[in-house]
């Protein structure tokens, strides 16, 4: 089971890392608005794999946490984005 | 019996995630990447987190895992939205 879980956190973090590589060839703001989407949820199936793995429980919350920030993110992207084309 | 099950669950929300992720980088526009990655990812992390709550110990962890899901779908489908809006309004400015 362990050795499954080790190998599941694997996996979300290589998808983590083609969301970066989206992020470096851009081309625009949206899309790399859009790999944060990507961390949002990737790295809240990190959190939940290592928290079973580690058996720490206090990981879920920090997953909970991150989950509400990501979107928190996004919406501040997508104001400052108005605000500077109304001018 | 259950070690079978969350096991299935859990490589399939896995092949979902990474299906999301090849989708943001190959697809060829900004509105088909929003379709990939928003749908795949959280079909994937909802398998994902019902494989995990099967091995939770207390009824109440299971319940906020099950809340955790919850909140990233109200999340990602709002942002969806606000880049989906975005990227229209520079469209039709431009």
């Amino acid at each position: 089971m362990s050795e499954l879980l080790s190998v599941s956190a694997l996996c979300l973090m290589l998808s983590l890392f083609l969301g970066l590589l989206r992020v470096l060839r851009g081309p625009g703001a949206g899309d790399r608005m859009l790999a944060t989407q990507l961390i949002g949820t990737a790295g809240v199936g990190v959190l939940l794999v290592m928290s079973l793995s580690l058996n720490q429980p206090a990981l879920i919350d920090v997953a909970l946490i991150l989950a509400l920030l990501a979107a928190l993110a996004t919406a501040a992207f997508t104001g400052r984005q108005r605000e500077s084309s109304d001018d | 019996m259950i070690d079978a099950i969350s096991t299935l669950l859990i490589v399939s929300g896995l092949g979902f995630y990474l299906a999301g992720s090849i989708g943001l980088l190959r697809l060829p526009d900004l509105y088909s990447r929003l379709h990939a990655l928003t749908k795949a990812d959280n079909l994937g992390l909802g398998l994902l987190i019902a494989g995990l709550a099967l091995h939770a110990q207390e009824l109440l962890i299971a319940l906020k895992l099950v809340l955790i899901w919850l909140a990233v779908l109200a999340a990602s489908a709002a942002s969806a939205h606000l880049i989906a809006q975005q990227a229209r309004c520079r469209e039709t400015q431009s």
